[in-house]
């Protein structure tokens, strides 16, 4: 049995598996259910301020290698979020990630003075999904000043709150020109790490038969097992230029892929489509494919993987 | 087995029937393979896209009994013989027996559809089913007279204000039936507080029981999340909507309060 535990900001999980932010994570109980079937921790869905209503149906589709969403970040605000977190807190230890999201620079401030009460171990701010464009405009994450300074709030606003303590990561958006410079932007605004990626493009799906595109918000985020080599390339990328902890996520379903996000970069691993696929336990199942990878080889600690494609160049 | 493509196919409608003043069954020109208990997803494009429990699929038509309360529901009742929806499913648990058992049925409003597609599955293998059914009076009982015509069905009618059989609740009317005895299972599908009691019974009289939990479901596979049953967290599209009574016995909302699209509590009011 290799020792599967990493550190990340100093904080320490069990195994790097985390749920990603988006899947399930609507209630308490269904995080700890997540950790129950194997996780090393969890990421709540993103928390708005206030309010804040989908897309309708239908808001997510799969072909085989890919999953299309266009759930719209809903959320019922702070108050709701507070019980809930409480309750994950009653029946489960584990790690868990508060993802953050606004419509505007105030908004983001506003949640993260609200979450910094609610004492989440990591604070991960969503400036980059693609589904809400009609909406909220081009995500925050395209732009380095946006993304510099909204990062700068977020952490003056948990400092102001008491919290300063609490790391906070910023999830990137792969539908940019140079990913990187992104990066570099949030970590020099005080972000302790990076989370990538969120879904690639927007894309769309057409049913031929109704000549409709079949997402009622016509386009949809790209996950699922399509987009995992660019999710590892950027990862790399990132990981290359800037060293930092970084929860890499994108397409992965397997023990191997998780390894593989792991040798790119990343110390954290976050699985969402791949529920989708493999069903509830998947989390369980992916710990026990990398325990069983490192056993087959002799390799004693999981951690000495992070970054290990990177020796060779 | 995982669902792997969840794309909607263009399914038309074959024929329309008006139940009672609220509800059509729509008869659709594809099987999707569903099992009784299970429940497609149904989409009009540029509108919205709606679970539905299936009422019928005999592998070559999906029979849909829709009540018309929302907007999408109201839409679906606009629709006319040769418009086409889109599918998506089956998904979700199915109610299951063993062979030549005796099986109590109760069903209150829409439920009563589904359990008519499980009562027609259940007596092909040899189940006699006691089919309790209510309704707030008789012109809105739903496939009451469908399951007469199945031979091993007996059928048992409650209502509010005593137009047809036993005038209360269908749940005495159960009560009464599970007290003759020989009941192997109870299964249970509509308002919550209908299927709490039904519980309940279950639960004194050592019988087991199946329940159909309904929660707001969005993408019908287990991601989304909105769906997901407290105490044990599970999404209610794949590990329900069909429950086996020890499970529901350890929900938290069962009984109490669902929750809205945007995961917020809703308390029942009873």
């Amino acid at each position: 049995m290799a020792d599967l535990s990493v550190d990340f900001c100093g904080i320490r999980f069990t195994n790097p598996i985390v749920l990603a932010s988006g899947v399930l994570g609507v209630t308490g109980d269904s995080m700890a259910q997540v950790v129950r079937n194997g996780a090393g921790g969890v990421t709540s869905k993103s928390l708005w301020p206030h309010e804040h209503l989908g897309h309708p149906n239908p808001t997510i589709v799969t072909s085989e290698h890919w999953m299309l969403n266009a759930v719209g970040i809903p959320d019922a605000g702070p108050e709701k979020a507070r019980e809930e977190i409480a309750r994950y807190r009653e029946v489960c230890d584990a790690p868990f990630i508060a993802n953050i999201v606004g419509g505007t620079m105030a908004d983001y401030a506003a949640i993260a003075a609200e979450v910094a009460l609610m004492q989440p171990d990591i604070v991960e701010v969503n400036i980059s999904c693609p589904n809400v464009e009609d909406e909220l405009g081009k995500p925050m994450a395209c732009s380095i000043a946006k993304s510099s300074e909204v990062t700068k709030l977020v952490k003056d606003a948990l400092r102001e709150a008491g919290a300063g303590h609490i790391p906070v990561i910023v999830k990137l958006s792969p539908n940019v020109e140079n990913i990187v410079s992104i990066a570099t932007s949030v970590l020099n605004a005080g972000a302790d790490g990076i989370t990538a990626i969120n879904t690639v493009g927007p894309g769309m799906a057409i049913n031929i038969d109704f000549a409709q595109p079949i997402l009622a918000n016509r386009v949809g985020g790209l996950s699922g097992p399509a987009i995992k080599p660019l999710a590892v390339k950027y990862v790399y990328d990132i990981y290359r230029a800037k060293h930092c902890p970084i929860v890499g996520t994108g397409g992965v379903c397997t023990g191997e892929d998780a390894i593989e996000m792991m040798m790119a970069g990343a110390t954290l691993v976050g699985v969402g489509s791949a529920v989708w696929l493999r069903g509830q336990d998947v989390f369980g199942q992916i710990v026990r494919e990398m325990n069983d990878w490192c056993d087959a080889r002799g390799i004693e600690k999981l951690s000495s993987l992070i970054g290990k494609a990177h020796a060779n160049h | 087995m995982q669902i792997i493509n969840t794309l909607p196919v263009a399914a038309t409608v074959k024929a329309i029937v008006q139940e009672n003043e609220q509800v059509k069954t729509f008869v659709l020109d594809l099987s999707v393979g569903a099992q009784p208990g299970q429940f497609v997803m149904v989409w009009i494009p540029r509108m919205d896209e709606k679970p539905f429990s299936v009422a019928m699929d005999n592998g070559k038509e999906l029979h849909l009994a829709i009540a018309d309360v929302g907007p999408f529901s109201h839409a679906m009742h606009q629709l006319k013989v040769g418009d086409q929806v889109g599918v998506r499913g089956p998904f979700g648990t199915e109610f299951t027996c063993e062979k030549g058992q005796h099986l109590a049925f109760l069903g209150g409003g829409y439920g009563a559809a589904p359990l008519y597609f499980f009562a027609y599955k259940a007596v092909a293998m040899g189940c006699t089913v006691e089919f309790v059914v209510g309704a707030r009076r008789k012109d809105l009982l739903l496939y009451t007279e469908q399951a007469r015509q199945l031979k091993g069905v007996n059928v048992h009618v409650a209502t509010n204000d005593g137009s047809e059989g036993f005038e209360g609740f269908n749940t005495v009317l159960l009560e009464k039936v599970v007290m003759e005895g020989g009941i192997d299972c109870i299964y249970t599908c509509g308002p919550e507080i209908m299927q709490l009691k039904a519980a309940e019974l279950a639960v004194r009289e050592k019988i087991d029981a199946q329940i159909s939990v309904e929660r707001y479901m969005k993408c019908g596979f287990g991601v989304c999340g909105n769906c997901c049953v407290d105490g044990s967290g599970v999404p209610s599209c794949v590990s329900g909507p069909v429950m086996p009574l020890a499970q529901v016995l350890e929900l938290r909302d069962f009984g109490k309060y669902h929750r809205d699209k945007l995961g917020k509590k809703q308390y029942y009011n009873f």
